[in-house]
Order: C-alpha cells, then sequence, then structure tokens
C-alpha cells in the first residue's frame, strides 16, 4: 500500500532507535563489544606486544585492525539474542500485525548492528590513537577501511539473523557467536601466520579473517592491497548473499 | 457493512494436525464477541489468521470488509492485536512502549497520546520505569494500552485475563466495556465461561475444529432448559451447557 512504502524509513528509523535502546541499556553488550578488545589491546601492547614480532615498529599499528574485527565479532552473538527475543516475547507478531513493512522490524536490527558497531569501533579508534596509534592512510584508504568493516559487519550480521530467528532456545541462539569468536584468534590478527605449526598455519592463512586483516593493515600503512582485497570481498559478500538468502528463507517461513 | 468479521468455511492444518475443520461465524460492528473454547481448541489460530499472521489452508475471512488474503495491509490498518503473551518491550518503559507504537502508527502526537494512555490504565507512577519490573497486570495492561494506540475499529483480545490474579482480571473486564461502550469492536478469546457471560454480547464455542454453539448468552441458555431440582428452578450456567454440549456431562 502507498503509505506502507512513504512511512518506510521512519518506521526503520523508529525500529533502530527502540533497538539501540536495548545495546545501550545493557552493560553486557557494552563490555563485551567495547571495553573487552580494548583491554584486549591494552593486554597485548604493553604486557605481551614486547614478545611478539610482529614486524612492524609499532605493535599497536599491528595490532588494531584484529581488535576492530574482533569487537564486531563479539557483538554477533548479542545480534542473535535480540531477535530471538523479539520473537519470543511476541514482539514481532506485534509489527506484524501493523501497517508497517514486513521487513521494517528485521532490517531494524541489521540496522541496529551496523550502527552500534560504527559506534564501538569509533571508541577503539581513538583509545588506540591515544595509546599510540598512527597512520599515514588518506581519506580514501580510511572509506575503503570503513567499507570493508561494514561489510565484514554485514556478513557477520545475516549470519546471526539465521540464528535469532531459527533458534528454539536462548543459548541456542548466542551458541552462533562462539565459533565466530574463534576466527581472529586463529588468524594474522595478533601474530603473523608463518611462526604458527603448518595445519594451524593453513588455516589461518586460508579463512576470511586473515585475508581482511590484511587489507585493512595494507590499506591502513599506505602498502599495496595486491590480491588480498578482492580475496576479503569475495568471502565476505559469498557469505553475506548464502547467510541474507538462508536467513530471508527462515524469516519468512516464520509466519 | 454491518460485520466487522465474517468467517466462512475456513481450514488449518498443522502438518497432520486438522485444527480447523470448516469454521464459520460473523461479528457484528460494534459488539463484543467471545470466542470460547479449551486449551488447544485452535482459538490462537482463528486470531491469527484474522490479524494476517497466518494464512488460511480454505476458506474466506473477512475483517473490516477486507479479504485478509488479498487485502492484508487494509487489514492490519483497521485493527489492533493484543496477543495470547503480553508483547511488550521489556527493556523499554512503559511510557517508550507507547510512544514507539504510536510513532509506527504515524500519530501527529506521541507523547501526548502515551500520557494519555498511561493516565487511563493508571500506570503513569509505573510509566518511566522499565515494563521489565511490572507485575503480570501492570504488563497486561500497557499491553492492551499499546493496542488502542491509534483507535483501531477492531481490536483482538486472545485470552486477555489468562494467568492474572482476580482483580487484575476484573481490571481488564472494565477496560473491556469501556472499549465496547466507546463503539470499538472486540474480538475475545477466553478459556473462561464467566469471563465470557460477564462481557460478551455473543459467544461462540470452539471444538473439535468447528463452531458448535453460536449465540446469545440468553440463546445459550434456551438451548439447555433448566434443570427441575424439587422445589427449586436452578438455571444452568454457561458451564453446563459447555460440558453438556460437548458431551462430558
Ligand atoms: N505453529 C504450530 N505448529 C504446529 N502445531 C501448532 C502450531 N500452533 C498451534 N499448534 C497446535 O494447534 C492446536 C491449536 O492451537 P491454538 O490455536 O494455539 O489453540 P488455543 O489458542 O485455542 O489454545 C494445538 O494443538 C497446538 O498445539
Ligand atoms: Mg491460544
Amino acid at each position: 500500500m502507498e503509505t506502507i512504502k512513504n512511512y518506510y524509513f521512519r518506521d526503520m528509523g523508529v525500529m533502530l532507535g527502540r533497538s539501540m535502546r536495548h545495546v545501550s541499556r545493557s552493560m553486557d553488550t557494552i563490555i563485551t563489544v567495547t571495553i573487552m578488545p580494548i583491554a584486549l589491546m591494552l593486554l597485548f601492547v604493553y604486557v605481551l606486544g614486547g614478545a611478539i614480532q610482529s614486524g612492524t615498529d609499532k605493535y599497536v599499528n599491528y595490532l588494531l585492525p584484529g581488535i576492530l574485527l574482533m569487537a564486531i565479532a563479539n557483538s554477533i552473538g548479542y545480534v542473535s539474542f535480540r531477535l530471538f527475543t523479539d520473537i519470543q516475547r511476541g514482539i514481532f507478531e506485534r509489527f506484524h500485525s501493523m501497517p508497517i513493512a514486513r521487513s521494517a522490524a528485521l532490517w531494524g536490527h541489521v540496522l541496529t548492528s551496523l550502527v552500534s558497531n560504527i559506534i564501538s569501533i569509533t571508541v577503539i579508534i581513538i583509545v588506540a590513537l591515544i595509546m599510540g596509534f598512527r597512520s599515514p592512510a588518506g581519506v580514501l584508504s580510511w572509506l575503503a577501511v570503513g567499507g570493508i568493516l561494514a561489510l565484514f559487519t554485514l556478513t557477520l550480521t545475516w549470519i546471526a539473523a539465521i540464528a535469532g530467528l531459527s533458534a528454539k532456545s536462548v543459548d541456542g541462539a548466542s551458541a552462533i557467536a562462539y565459533p565466530i569468536h574463534f576466527l581472529p584468534l586463529i588468524s594474522s590478527a595478533f601474530v603473523p601466520t608463518k611462526t604458527m605449526p603448518a595445519g594451524v598455519r593453513a588455516f589461518a592463512e586460508n579463512q576470511p579473517v586473515t585475508s581482511i586483516v590484511e587489507t585493512i593493515r595494507a590499506l591502513l600503512f599506505n602498502q599495496p592491497v595486491g590480491n588480498t582485497i578482492w580475496v576479503a570481498l569475495a568471502w565476505c559478500i559469498a557469505i553475506m548473499i548464502v547467510a541474507y538468502f538462508f536467513a530471508m528463507r527462515v524469516y519468512k517461513r516464520r509466519k | 457493512m454491518k460485520n466487522s468479521i465474517q468467517v466462512k468455511g475456513l481450514h488449518k492444518s498443522y502438518r497432520e494436525l486438522h485444527v480447523l475443520k470448516g469454521v464459520d461465524f460473523e461479528v457484528e460492528k460494534g459488539s463484543i464477541f467471545a470466542l470460547l473454547g479449551s486449551n488447544g481448541a485452535g482459538k490462537t489460530t482463528i486470531v491469527k489468521i484474522l490479524s494476517t499472521l497466518l494464512k488460511q489452508d480454505s476458506g474466506e475471512a473477512t475483517v473490516n470488509g477486507f479479504d485478509v488474503i488479498s487485502k492484508p495491509d487494509n487489514v492490519r490498518q483497521s485493527i489492533s492485536l493484543t496477543g495470547q503473551f503480553a508483547a511488550v518491550d521489556d527493556v523499554l518503559t512503559g511510557r517508550e512502549n507507547l510512544v514507539m507504537i504510536a510513532r509506527l502508527r504515524h500519530l501527529d502526537n506521541p507523547r501526548q497520546v502515551a500520557e494519555d494512555l498511561l493516565t487511563r490504565f493508571g500506570l503513569i507512577d509505573a510509566a518511566d520505569r522499565k515494563s521489565s519490573t511490572y507485575s503480570g497486570g501492570m504488563r497486561r495492561r500497557l499491553d492492551i494500552a499499546m493496542s488502542l494506540v491509534g483507535n483501531s475499529a477492531l481490536i483482538f483480545l486472545d485470552e486477555p485475563t489468562t494467568g492474572l490474579d482476580p482483580e487484575a482480571r476484573i481490571e481488564v473486564w472494565k477496560i473491556v466495556k469501556e472499549l465496547a461502550d466507546n463503539g470499538t469492536t472486540v474480538f475475545l478469546t477466553t478459556q473462561y465461561l464467566e469471563e465470557a457471560e460477564q462481557l460478551a454480547d455473543r459467544i461462540a464455542i470452539l471444538h473439535e475444529g468447528k463452531i458448535i454453539v453460536n449465540g446469545t448468552l440468553a440463546e445459550l441458555k434456551k438451548l439447555f432448559p433448566p434443570a427441575k431440582v424439587e422445589y427449586i428452578e436452578k438455571q444452568p450456567t454457561l458451564e453446563d451447557i459447555f460440558l453438556s454440549i460437548i458431551g462430558k456431562k
């Protein structure tokens, strides 16, 4: 109907405002997605950093991209959790019985994931700057970094959506977070892969997070991005499309 | 248009479970209609079909003159649903919940609408507390208040008093009566015979997938002649009628 289309973005704004409150009122969420990555960054730089041979003069410069991906990965369990509770509490049914576009409720959550990650990442970058992080990158490179981080967020968000929409229990909804938490740890996010044992190294070098981390590093330090950027984009886009497709299927089957 | 709801030959199965097996009824505009049935009878299924959350397998359902399948947006525009379990956002305060719904209904003054409803439903003192701190009765009142935002012509209340203490139940009854006095059509489901007796202009009993009785309370009582006991004439309660019809007595 005409009116529903006219109000689409306004309705989505209401949905966004609502679930942003779920983020800002949950101390647990704020700790996991902002404070913990910052604490890890402090730990790595001031406690472990001296012993890690990253090949860069400042370890924080090497570390930041991985910390950013980790912050995003940490936020993903909460996306499923928020979606799951909305469905279980009947909030989605309430929205779906109102004259609002069907997809607005779901997209509200996706947008919330994006916006809340932009905020936490900005905070983390500010802390990194205070810790001495410096990048010679220009505006275009920063924009590219922002784009890749946004793409990574969306990819994980749609995976989280599948879990949140199809889970039978709260634990099931949040369980998706655990394997995702591990990906940054077994990659070149914290240490170069060349010191890892062969099997682990093979996994680390060929999993999506490594290519994303390497791309962001290259962009931030004006190094050639080479093929890595295309590998990173291909991973993100391919997984996102598949996840989006499955999430939508579950979403439509629910009603 | 005399009827707010018109349902004909409604069938619905969940896989092999045949829940609705040809349901027919009408709800007159401005009336309170109670759909009575035991747990699992299919009341919620009917409510979901009428509020466009679920599609029937066959049969026709018209709500406020709009077919639920071909004109779902028009249907949604003209109804409000209060589901079986209070659908309030626990993280938000009572006021924020109401403002949110008022915004989604694109009303001009969401804050004022929220303020008025909070006052009317005795929630003004708790307005700025998270609704997770509310009692069951308060949650239900907030839930119903959220459905009144925008003054829909027809409101669905799916077991509005299940799980409430007697006092809270009476408060909800008062709200329902006020709604009907203001001309809103109320479609109510309940497992409580007394509730139907108290509130409804018309009562339909759903049993084994069909409406087995449909009439006013007076009509229903006529179906069941008063039992003669020595010298006192005992009026049947709706419970007697119900149990006798479904053959459990
Ligand atoms: N989504 C579903 N999938 C399978 N069975 C369902 C589903 N929803 C309801 N049922 C079953 O259909 C029957 C009617 O359910 P419902 O309409 O909720 O009854 P009521 O509201 O009268 O208690 C019950 O036996 C219930 O278990
Ligand atoms: Mg029910």
